[in-house]
């Protein structure tokens, strides 16, 4: 194998049981080096459990993580955090209050034995590199969250960690700047491309950030792909209600048609639609429904659909509209612009367009 | 060579390889010893205790003869019922001047609650034998200075009470007990919601009515917690039987024990004696855990709701006159007449200008004997709190970590010394280590140990508390950026445990300090301590000199917790934990 093609972490089979409940189940997952990707799930679901077995915190109970080609944690042994040359962001930030900034971030520097020219440098230059250029002397008491939490990205970047670990970094701070804090995230990792696993149950900041996402449940991972795919072509019925609302709609393959409940698509008109078969779930955003007064032109296997609208609400930047397909037991979420207002009551056109809809395995 | 550096070449991924490594870790060193250290100072005197009172004093074959020695006789069965008898009358009046004071303070617009909560502090820090010794010279037959007072004021012939008696004994032990009631009282009262009373209230109960159907109901589990803390040490207690119970001629368990101890020294009698004072202790705590274990109904109460305090208008001049009595009984007057004692050349002669005399603290201070002893007092209750709080720490960071299984054994082992009466901890380190090869008795090791293992309890309960507080992440932090858990301990843990830290080393000093139970069978001609020279004392009848070294012992207890304050907030002493 290549030095290139060579992944940075190789999670093999990993799993991890504490008494009887499994929290990472047989759970694979290869990063390429300089690769940033993002564990995304509800709680529960194995992903912080996978971040410190990578770390070395908790060893697994079955399969085998290795970095570079080497094995640095199976059931057998597994080498302590210390020796991984990783660095972790925690949730607390955990900076340590008896130490002020610079002293913090020079902590992994001293232990690596460097001189203290270098030291000093290097601490100024990441300081810098944060925005928290006038603070070293300060002690973490004196910072608001913000800037704790800047700390704790300069302590562990000022390392040239092989691998970073963040567990769910912005979970302590308010949501502006969260926001904030997403976009400085994914700026670092373009200005230093160390290799990256961020944990977040958030699906904004893992799309903010991430080159890949994987979609974590019940201790394994139901998905793993860039954000832009997750979104519009998730494989599984979590992931589609995981990242963003969805409608589920059934199909039934009938020759070379597939079958809806009040309209039939050529099969020709889905990417892959040849090689469905029996019933299959589709995935349609709200956002990926027309809405119509009157019936719009059809083409391309574009289905439509008349139905009567039963609820709206409106949120500003746009309409939620509930609508059901005439004699059809469905209810369908749609999303519209705040310009195309529907009244309750009102019959409706439906527009599905085959090439937003995905088709879902189980 | 860094760690950083070299772990990679070492580390070729073979699980044989890696699991050499860890073992090669210099923490675990650490771990191992402290675990050493645990088993050397509990589990093994407790095992050889048990060993040595099935153990033939000469061949060390097994026998049940030192049992039928030790409850052989029906009078040391009689001191077992007399110790149980003992323990529950000092109980019962313990929760009597307890309990009143406690709601006082913590409900009532009672005033001058700072001066007797410093009072019930005083009553806390004063060595039950010191007070003891106070009330010999308030309440002793004729002589006692409230007899006289009685005889002058009524023509009588007699006093009116003897403190050489069983009610003499359950009462002077009761005034030095109490304080442990106070505290879990007042703590649970404190948090018990008002909106609970005026409930009570608006349905039509009256403020007596809501106080006895409402209020106290809601802290028995606090005040039965206390109770069995006041009972446990009771019964372990020595100093106040020696030097009451003694001359008096009643016989409780720790004066048998002692009396085994005597030329010839029957230790595996003693052992045998013993081993059913732990099986009690054992069970009461035991039966403590199951009552407090059941949380308090406070606790159902959660966080919410104010305390507002009773407005007892004329009626708080009497809860004020209570606590004023339970205090000048306990404090005020003992410590008046050690005080008289104390710069008296006799104490007998009353207070004159001619009786006046600083010679009792010179005395003390210009001997060297006594001043050796007091310097063994403070430097072996400094050795043994660093001891106890070093192993305490390390051992609480391994089972909090879960560093190794079993950490619930530990805890266990940790906890055990505190079911363990002081008395038959001597007993168990006399058996262990005594004996050649290791052959400490009389050195100032033995009692250094003793201590440290006595005051385990006290040490480990606060470093696991103190742990707990401190979020794990700190020290992750530390190891993925290439620390190992020693640099985690060293510079992280400690730093900002140092408070925790510093309190927790007092809160063991200050009873290693006046510790007597322990120190009574370990202490050689050349390793007395202060506790040991006033049994001494008070057996010579040198009340003076006495109360001198009492004042001094005093003296300096009130400046370290004066000290604990200023550095640690003012309720570090009182509080339950």
């Amino acid at each position: 194998m290549s030095e290139a093609a060579r992944p940075r972490l190789s999670l093999q089979q990993i799993s991890c049981a504490f008494g009887a409940t499994t929290a990472v189940d047989r759970l694979d997952l290869d990063i390429a080096p300089g690769e940033f990707v993002s564990l995304l799930g509800p709680s529960g679901c194995g992903k912080t459990t996978t971040l410190r077995m990578v770390a070395g915190f908790v060893r697994p109970t079955g399969g085998s993580i290795s970095m570079d080609g080497e094995v640095i944690s199976s059931p057998a042994a597994s080498l302590p955090p210390e020796r991984r040359r990783m660095s972790m962001i925690f949730q607390s930030y955990a900076i340590w209050p008896n130490m002020t900034v610079a002293e913090n971030v020079a902590f992994g520097l001293k232990l690596r034995r460097m001189d203290r020219g270098t030291v000093r440098r290097k601490v100024t230059e990441m300081l810098q590199t944060v925005r928290l250029g006038g603070l070293a002397e300060r002690y973490p008491a004196e910072l608001s969250g913000g800037q704790q939490q800047r700390v704790a990205l300069a302590r562990a970047m000022v390392i040239q960690p092989r691998v970073l670990l963040l567990d769910e970094p912005l979970s302590n701070l308010d949501a502006n700047l969260r926001e904030e804090m997403r976009f400085e995230i994914r700026r670092l990792h373009d200005e230093f491309h160390f290799t990256t696993v961020y944990v977040t149950h958030d699906q904004g900041e893992a799309m903010v950030t991430s080159d890949r996402i994987a979609v974590m449940n019940h201790g394994r991972i139901e998905q793993i792909d860039a954000p832009y795919l997750l979104y519009t072509r998730p494989r599984t019925r979590f992931v589609a209600g995981f990242i963003g609302r969805t409608n589920l709609l059934a199909g039934a393959c009938a020759g070379e048609a597939i079958a809806f409940d009040r309209f039939a698509i050529p099969r020709a008109a889905f990417a892959g639609g040849e090689t469905l078969s029996g019933e299959v779930l589709f995935s349609v955003r709200p956002q990926s429904i027309g809405l119509h007064r009157a019936p719009p032109a059809a083409g391309d296997g574009v289905a439509l659909v008349e139905g009567r609208l039963l609820q709206r609400t409106y949120l500003g930047e746009s309409w939620d509209y509930v609508v059901a397909p005439l004699d059809s037991g469905l209810r369908l979420k749609v999303a519209a612009l705040p310009a195309e207002v529907f009244e309750v009551g009102e019959t409706v056109w439906l527009r599905f367009d085959p090439r937003q809809m995905a088709p879902i395995a189980g | 060579m860094s760690v950083a550096q070299s772990a990679p070449a070492a580390f070729t991924g073979r699980p044989g390889a890696l699991a050499r490594l860890r073992r090669l870790e210099p923490a675990s060193l650490v771990w191992l010893v402290a675990l050493a250290g645990l088993a050397a100072l509990v589990a093994v005197p407790l095992l050889r205790l048990l060993v040595s009172s099935f153990q033939d004093t000469d061949t060390g074959a097994f026998t049940l003869g030192n049992y039928a020695t030790a409850y052989g006789h029906l009078r040391d069965v009689l001191a077992l019922g007399n110790s149980l008898l003992y323990a529950a009358e000092v109980t019962l009046v313990s929760v009597v001047l307890a309990v009143p004071i406690a709601w006082g303070i913590a409900r009532t617009d009672m005033p001058a609650k700072g001066f007797i909560r410093a009072m019930i502090l005083g009553a806390f820090i004063t060595p039950p034998y010191l007070g003891a010794i106070g009330w010999i010279l308030l309440g002793g037959p004729n002589a006692g200075w409230l007899n006289r007072v009685w005889m002058a004021l009524t023509g009588s012939g007699t006093g009116f009470m003897n403190v050489y008696s069983f009610g003499g004994l359950v009462f002077v032990t009761a005034l030095y007990a109490f304080p442990y009631i106070f505290v879990f009282t007042a703590a649970a009262l404190e948090l018990v919601s008002t909106e609970m009373e005026e409930a009570a209230n608006i349905l039509g109960a009256g403020g007596a009515r809501t106080v006895l159907r409402i209020t106290l109901p809601l802290v028995t589990p606090a005040i039965i917690g206390g109770a069995i803390v006041v009972f446990l040490d009771t019964v372990a207690l020595f100093g106040t039987p020696a030097i009451i119970a003694l001359p008096a001629r009643v016989r409780v368990m720790t004066l048998v024990l002692w009396q085994f101890f005597e030329f010839p020294v029957r230790a595996e009698a003693a052992a045998a004696y013993a081993v059913p004072l732990v099986l009690i202790t054992l069970a009461l705590f035991w039966a403590q855990r199951m009552v407090l274990g059941r949380r308090g109904y406070v606790a159902l109460t959660g966080k919410g709701g104010s305390r507002r305090l009773a407005r007892l208008g004329p009626w708080r001049f009497l809860i004020l006159g209570y606590a004023l009595l339970v205090v000048a009984l306990a404090v005020l007057l003992p410590f008046a007449a050690l005080g008289q004692a104390a710069f008296s050349k006799a104490w007998g002669q009353g207070f004159s200008w001619g009786n006046l005399t600083l010679g009792n603290f010179r005395a003390l201070l210009a001997d060297d004997n006594s001043r050796q002893t007091i310097a063994h007092s403070f430097t072996y209750s400094a050795a043994s709190a660093t001891l106890a709080v070093a192993l305490a720490l390390i051992v609480a960071y391994i089972v909090s970590r879960r560093l190794v299984r079993g950490g619930a054994v530990l805890s266990l082992l940790c906890m055990a010394p505190l079911v363990i009466p002081g008395i038959v901890l001597a007993i168990a380190f006399y058996a262990t280590y005594a004996p050649p090869p290791i052959a400490l008795y009389g050195t100032a090791s033995i009692l250094v140990l003793g201590f440290a293992t006595r005051f385990l309890p006290i040490a480990y309960v606060n470093c696991m508390a103190a742990l707990r507080s401190l979020n794990p992440e700190m020290e992750e932090a530390v190891r993925i950026l290439g620390g190992g858990r020693l640099r985690a301990l060293a510079r992280v843990v400690v730093p900002l445990l140092k408070k925790n830290l510093v309190g927790c080393w007092l809160l063991v000093f200050i009873p290693a300090t006046r510790e007597l139970s322990t120190a009574i069978f370990l202490v050689g001609a050349r390793t007395r301590v202060i506790s040991v020279m006033m049994l001494d004392l008070s057996e010579n009848g040198s009340f003076e000199t006495l109360a001198a070294l009492g004042f001094f012992l005093l003296g300096v207890t009130i400046l370290i917790v004066a000290l604990g304050y200023r550095l640690l907030g003012r309720d570090f002493m009182l509080r339950r934990s």
